[in-house]
């Protein structure tokens, strides 16, 4: 009785941290996303020159040629701080962890025709490169980026990117019994088969892009968005259809990651775009010119993926790729 | 056909290392341009041993459960009002002080490690930095998320961020992560992961920790326990990444003694902040800094470096004096946040009667001889009427910023300890040896400081006065200054008095 009267009376003196009342007012109480991500990062007074970089500050905005005015105008629609963040993975990494065990244990691999392991293991396990190669891109964009918020969101992205070049490389183990030799067989392609040279070559130029805004729409906005619809989503379909639903049970933790995904980075593409001339001007050129890049080191790989229709399929999901960025502010795109 | 049995340590392997390759469009020294330039030689990555094998599943999955619980005390502890627990309001100077000047270095640490996570040429090195960044970044939200409630209901606690980037004395930890972020990837992780997590993170964790469960406060132990397995983790990279690079190559022992010199002096330096925490702060403290740093650097540190001797690694430069002058630095510290806590975000308050028999009894040598003497002088000019605020701003140490307070505790500890270099004509002051060294081996850096005293004579800092400066920190007039007769004072009197009529009746 004593503790519910003294609550009572126990009135807060402010609802919010004081840069939170600034942007959002004090009403109501901010949000554990706003209060995680919102205005961290240090702007100002630096102490020393980065002995690695001396032509800019530790943080410093001039390492993107994109312009804003708030980096903040940005914020995540999923409001992922690193609790929920943690809790959702959870939850999909335990229906994953079924789907393994599931197949493990009932031997599922043992009716899937060799035809269609066979493709896995071509098309699919390479992937764990992409993957991995996704994971230093989006870590090199938290290294380099503008903002808590954009740190926050590219980490859980580099984090997702590290797992998923695991689930990869667990289907690949299971491709033949933990025998290596998909893996082998997926780095040497990797490594050498003319059909992946062309994405091989275009991920490393990745790696030593200037721009981390750039290397966000080559890695986050183009190469993701055809990668994820052309061989997660239709490359399994046809898997499934050739007696692989084994596989796509697999990688179906790629598939809603990526539906997920596109919420944020639709979001940043309106926002970013809507901020000045110049920013939507620069997002159309580097999205053209990873366009073009792209889908051309694609092609062969959507060949040996789905033979004479390989074309047709990434050509779609290069249009829709296009109208989606268009939908969400980037204009000026070539159409085909 | 039944599987083949894969060991753990095989399976870790596989789903870490080999996922990467030697780049054939781009010399690797371009993929990787920051990991050579420190001098450190590195002849073959693959012999990195991975201090902690965990997958990104399991790793989604701990960290979610950890996270569930608690929120799960902190939505409690919110709901109950929790703070009226505390042993005295006055405890959350310390609170204030950890927000301001902890968690941002936090933030830097997320983001130092992200480079890393990018930078260093191993996969197996990359991929645990990578699992650091996002823990750090957890610290910096699971503390903001936890520090909510009490901001919502006591001063002081309202613009951290804001303020670490400007305020006086958090320029100290600010230049301390700065200093790590700007130098090398391998300096950075001698400095954050071996100096300071695994040598020194106990001095900072345990204060704090057992402080906080000493006075009541739940909320704190909460995160603080709940971070502990993480820093389990961060602190055998540290010793992995020394006896890596220690194995590596024998060219790599002269640089890797003097990082380590340099770190932890920059690193001890930092926490004579947590000595006058941990002495005056909190209302009931578990143990001295004196007893702690005994403990935690003089027999675990010695021991640990004793172990390292077998790698021609020596004990840190200058660690002799920061035993001696463990009977001397609380004391000093807090002496100064005394004289300026009209410019301090955080409340500062006189010892009482009880806290000064227990630093007697905590620091026979010195207390009643140097420190108990000032205090008592203060207490009474306070009765008077006549205590006054140092009106002049202090001299900062060029390199770790802090006042110039520290004394000649070897020889006379009343005497100012004060050193000088030149550095093209001009004069930079140090508080010690150990600051003077680290300033005279690269004065091209340290010559860069963002000093906010010498920012505050350039009028870079709201203004001239005191009360200018202030208002540009943000600190209101109610942060600061004596806790007694404080807001913060009169609200928990307030909520005291309620819950004794309310029992009374
Ligand atoms: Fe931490
Ligand atoms: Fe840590
Ligand atoms: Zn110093």
């Amino acid at each position: 009785m004593s503790i519910e009267i003294s609550a009572k009376t126990i009135q807060p003196v402010r609802l919010s941290y004081g840069n939170l009342k600034e942007r959002f007012g004090d009403k109501k109480p901010a949000s554990r996303y706003q209060e995680a991500v919102y205005d961290i990062q240090p702007t100002a007074n630096f102490h020393y020159r980065p002995l690695w970089d001396k032509n800019h500050e530790l943080y410093d905005a001039s390492r993107t040629a994109i312009v804003m005015e708030d980096w903040y105008s940005f914020a995540d629609p999923r409001q992922y701080y690193y609790g929920t963040y943690t809790i959702a993975r959870a939850k999909q990494q335990d229906v994953a962890e079924h789907n393994f065990a599931f197949v493990d244990k009932r031997d599922l691999f043992d009716s899937v025709p060799e035809e269609v392991k066979q493709a896995a293991r071509e098309i699919l396990v390479p992937l764990r490169h992409v993957e991995w190669a996704a994971n230093m891109n989006n870590c090199q964009i938290t290294d380099e980026c503008y903002g808590s918020n954009f740190s926050t969101v590219a980490m859980f992205n580099a984090m997702d990117r590290l797992g998923m070049a695991q689930y990869v490389t667990r289907l690949g183990l299971l491709l033949d019994g933990n025998e290596e030799t998909s893996l082998d067989a997926g780095k040497k392609a990797w490594m050498e088969a003319p059909e992946w040279q062309g994405l091989r070559h275009a991920i490393e130029d990745m790696f030593v892009l200037d721009d981390w805004f750039e290397l966000m729409v080559a890695q986050n906005f183009v190469l993701d968005g055809l990668v994820f619809p052309l061989l997660y989503d239709r490359f399994e379909k046809k898997l499934t259809t050739d007696g692989g639903a084994t596989i796509a049970m697999l990688t179906e933790f790629m598939d809603d990651w990526y539906k997920e995904t596109v919420r944020w980075t639709n979001a940043l593409a309106k926002v970013t775009a809507k901020e000045s001339e110049a920013n939507q001007e620069l997002l159309s050129e580097w999205t053209n010119k990873w366009t073009d890049r792209l889908v051309g080191a694609l092609e062969p790989v959507a060949a040996k993926a789905f033979g004479a229709d390989g074309i047709e399929q990434l050509t779609e999901v290069k249009e829709e790729l296009l109208a989606r960025l268009t939908k969400n502010g980037i204009t000026g795109l070539k159409r085909s | 056909m039944p599987a083949k049995k894969l060991n753990l340590r095989k399976r870790y392997e596989l789903l870490t290392r080999g996922m990467g390759w030697e780049t054939t469009h781009h010399d690797m020294d371009d993929v990787f341009p920051y990991d050579s330039f420190e001098g450190i030689k590195i002849t073959d990555w693959d012999k990195w041993e991975d201090p902690f094998r965990l997958t990104m599943d399991a790793y989604w999955k701990f960290q979610a459960e950890k996270e569930k619980k608690l929120y799960a005390v902190i939505d409690s502890f919110a709901q109950n009002n929790g703070q009226t627990n505390l042993s005295d309001a006055s405890y959350l100077s310390a609170i204030k002080l950890f927000i301001t000047g902890v968690t941002p270095i936090e933030y830097a640490a997320h983001r130092g490690f992200a480079h890393l996570g990018r930078h260093f040429r191993g996969d197996g090195a990359r991929v645990a930095c990578q699992m650091q960044a996002i823990d750090e970044l957890r610290h910096q939200q699971t503390q903001v998320h936890t520090i909510s409630h009490y901001n919502k209901h006591f001063n002081g606690l309202h613009d951290p961020f804001y303020q670490f980037d400007r305020v006086w004395y958090l320029s100290v930890p600010k230049s301390f992560a700065e200093d790590a972020m700007t130098a090398g990837p391998f300096e950075f992780i001698t400095s954050i992961s071996f100096a300071f997590e695994y040598v020194l993170t106990n001095m900072l964790f345990v204060p704090f920790m057992s402080g906080a469960a000493y006075n009541g406060d739940m909320a704190t132990v909460t995160f603080g326990f709940s971070a502990q397995s993480d820093e389990s983790r961060h602190m055998t990279l540290g010793l992995e990444i020394i006896k890596f690079m220690l194995e590596q190559h024998e060219d790599n022992l002269p640089i890797v003694q003097r990082w380590m010199d340099k770190h932890f002096w920059r690193a001890y330096r930092l926490l004579a902040l947590v000595s006058a925490m941990q002495d005056y702060m909190l209302t009931n403290s578990p143990l001295s800094w004196k007893e702690a740093w005994d403990v935690y650097f003089v027999e675990n540190g010695g021991a640990l470096f004793e172990d390292l001797s077998r790698y021609g690694l020596r004990m840190p430069k200058y660690h002799e004096l920061a035993t001696a002058e463990a009977d001397h630095l609380s004391h000093q510290v807090w002496s100064v946040f005394c004289l300026l806590g009209n410019a301090t975000g955080f409340h500062t308050f006189l010892p009482t009667e009880e806290k000064m028999d227990w630093l007697s009894e905590k620091y026979p040598d010195t207390f009643d001889k140097y420190y108990r003497p000032r205090f008592e002088h203060w207490a009474k000019q306070k009765e008077e009427g006549t205590f006054k605020y140092l009106e002049a701003l202090p001299q900062l140490c060029q390199v770790c910023q802090i006042p110039m307070i520290f004394t000649e505790v070897e020889t006379d500890p009343m005497q100012l300890s004060f050193r000088a270099s030149e550095y093209k004509g001009d004069k930079y002051n140090t508080c010690s040896d150990g600051c003077k060294d680290i300033f005279d081996h690269e004065p091209e850096k340290y010559a860069q400081a963002w000093l906010p005293v010498h920012q505050i004579f350039q009028g870079n800092c709201g203004g001239a006065t005191i009360p200018e400066v202030l208002e540009w920190y943000k600190f209101a007039p109610e942060d600061g200054g004596d806790y007694i007769g404080s807001q913060d004072h009169a609200r928990w009197q307030e909520w005291k008095g309620t819950d004794k009529k309310v029992k009374e009746a």
